[in-house]
């Protein structure tokens, strides 16, 4: 049988309703799969498994200690820093399991970005904390560079407020420009996944309605993964959720699911706020 | 009594002694520093920065003393500084909770509190008595010894306040080991390693021990660092301890001399670590 009539032997798909057309079907970035984590003997992480998808939003909640933060610094592989602690399992990004260990982890990190809960600008100038991560990878010329160091402050939306000031240090801030300085430093190395840790629990309402405002606008591009205490927060802006409680995870699926109808009673008690 | 009255009074009583106490402390210091203005300040004339240290009865300064003094301070703190900072890098950064690290540690804080005097006799056995002269070499070497343990002490400590989520920060965008090192926690903690680089420099200024066993003294001028060099301190006990007044004038001079110099490292010190403080 020719390729044509096999065309025409097959039934047409079914029209594309338009909600699709705007969000194609997710596709896959990471793969978390039988993780387990050690703080020394402490088991922390109890077998996860789970997807984080591209251009999608994960938001990961659960009481203090339930092991979402720990969850995420396996991602980017920062917790080797400090000796004693170790994960096992798999997690697969474009084919590639990087918790092998010949994974080179500068490489990694500069594809798997990360921010955390507390603002952390480096002691030097605006213009330098953008460009020490791009400077890391790349050798562009000045012109170039100042369009990324400028391009990467206009994604965090803090270009118009420190324009005027590149040069000066970046610890002269307000903790909200300080963490959307720390976001802008996160995806001026051009990162495909971002790691949020409560990017936001220090920071006013403002400030943080801002960082919501700007999680949505980055949403676009790339694989996101945040760590919140504030269910509304997950709620508003995450595609999917997962409940973790004590080191498990205990429940994973859309968003609207999760707060809408929980499968689990755990998950429901939660976000209710009947515990936790 | 009620409670409340007795607690006022042990109050005013404590708080009477830690007046007294601190008023005591600060009248030895008011009075060295009066006693070295009333008897120094004669002896702070142009001849005491343009002439050598003279025979006694005849006139001079201690030009000779101040440069060997400078020299010897310098060589030290060039060997001193790297040594400690780079130490004190790998205490802070590279050896945290290891066994090694901890032994490291612990041989420094021993170095750090070691009489100056052994130090001394020590490059006396290691240097002076294997090159069979007396050589300002020999005590910039000792000098450099007493640097070591303080900047290393000081490196490690403002390494350590350098806050973890810093160095996570920027591993996190793909930084190597070194890199963060060089490029944020240095950064962050310049401003008190300098700062421990001053006060290592100011610790041996005056110091009188290490340098009698090794650079001894010359009474003329000499820029050869393997020949005995001429420095303020031996001087001035050389010169302290002289039956002669002029000699003894001078002496007054060049402690004075010291002390202004050590102020100002101090007072530089505080002003830069002062200085950091307001900018984070």
């Amino acid at each position: 049988m020719s390729l044509a009539v096999a065309r025409q032997a097959m039934p047409l798909p079914p029209p594309v309703p338009p909600e699709a057309r705007v969000q194609p079907s997710p596709e896959l970035k990471l793969l978390i799969r039988d993780v387990d984590f050690y703080y020394g003997d402490f088991k922390a992480l109890k077998s996860i498994t789970l997807p984080l998808h591209d251009k999608r939003v994960t938001a990961f909640i659960g009481p203090s200690g339930c092991g979402k933060s720990t969850l995420l610094r396996v991602l980017n592989r920062i917790y080797q820093l400090y000796p004693g602690q170790r994960a096992t399992g798999e997690v697969i990004v474009d084919g590639e399991n990087i918790l092998s260990p010949g994974v080179d982890l500068n490489l990694l990190r500069a594809k798997i970005g990360m921010v955390f809960q507390k603002p952390t600008p480096f002691p030097m100038s605006i213009y330098d904390n953008i460009a020490f991560g791009i400077r890391l990878y790349e050798r562009l010329p000045h012109h170039e560079l100042d369009d990324r160091v400028e391009s990467a402050l206009r994604r965090a939306a803090l270009w118009d407020e420190v324009k005027d000031k590149l040069r000066q240090s970046g610890l002269g801030l307000s903790g909200g420009q300080q963490q959307r300085l720390c976001i802008a430093r996160a995806i001026a190395v051009q990162p495909e996944v971002l790691l949020l840790d409560e990017p936001a629990s220090a920071l006013d309402p403002i400030s943080t309605q801002r960082i919501e405002e700007l999680i949505a606008e980055l949403k676009g591009d790339y694989c996101i993964a945040i760590v919140t205490h504030n269910m509304q927060q997950a709620a508003r802006s995450s595609d999917y959720t997962a409940f973790m409680y004590l080191g498990e995870l205990i429940e994973f699926d859309e968003t609207e699911l999760i707060f809408t109808r929980p499968k689990q009673k755990h998950t429901e008690d939660y976000i209710t706020g009947r515990f936790g | 009594m009620s409670v409340y009255a007795r607690r006022r009074a042990v109050n005013a009583v404590v708080m009477a002694f830690t007046l007294a106490a601190t008023g005591f402390g600060l009248l030895w210091l008011v009075l060295v520093l009066g006693t070295l203005l009333w008897n120094g300040t004669a002896a702070l004339t142009p001849a005491l920065f343009a002439q050598m240290t003279p025979p006694p009865g005849s006139t001079g300064g201690l030009l000779n003393a101040i440069f060997g003094s400078v020299v010897m301070t310098l060589i030290a703190t060039l060997i001193g500084t790297p040594t400690g900072i780079l130490a004190g890098t790998f205490l802070a950064e590279y050896s945290r909770g290891s066994r090694f690290g901890k032994v490291v540690r612990f041989i420094n804080d021993i170095l750090l509190s070691a009489p100056s005097i052994i130090v001394g006799l020590f490059v006396y056995e290691l240097m002076v008595v294997r090159m069979g002269h007396f050589s300002a070499w020999a005590g910039a070497v000792a000098l450099a010894i007493i640097v070591i343990p303080v900047v290393v002490r000081t490196t490690e400590d403002m390494l350590n306040l350098v806050p973890n989520a810093l160095r996570e920060a920027a591993s996190a965008l793909g930084s190597p080991k070194w890199k963060v090192i060089v490029m944020v926690s240095y950064r962050a903690a310049i401003q008190g390693m300098v700062t421990g680089v001053m006060l290592a420099i100011a610790r041996i200024a005056g110091e009188t021990a290490p340098l009698l066993f090794t650079a001894l003294n010359n009474q003329f001028w000499s820029t050869n660092l393997n020949a005995p060099m001429a420095n303020l301190p031996v001087v001035i006990f050389q010169f302290a301890m002289s039956p002669y007044a002029d000699w003894q004038v001078l002496a007054w001079g060049g402690a004075l001399l010291i002390t202004i110099t050590v102020l100002f490292l101090n007072i530089g010190a505080r002003a830069l670590a002062s200085w950091s403080t307001f900018k984070q």
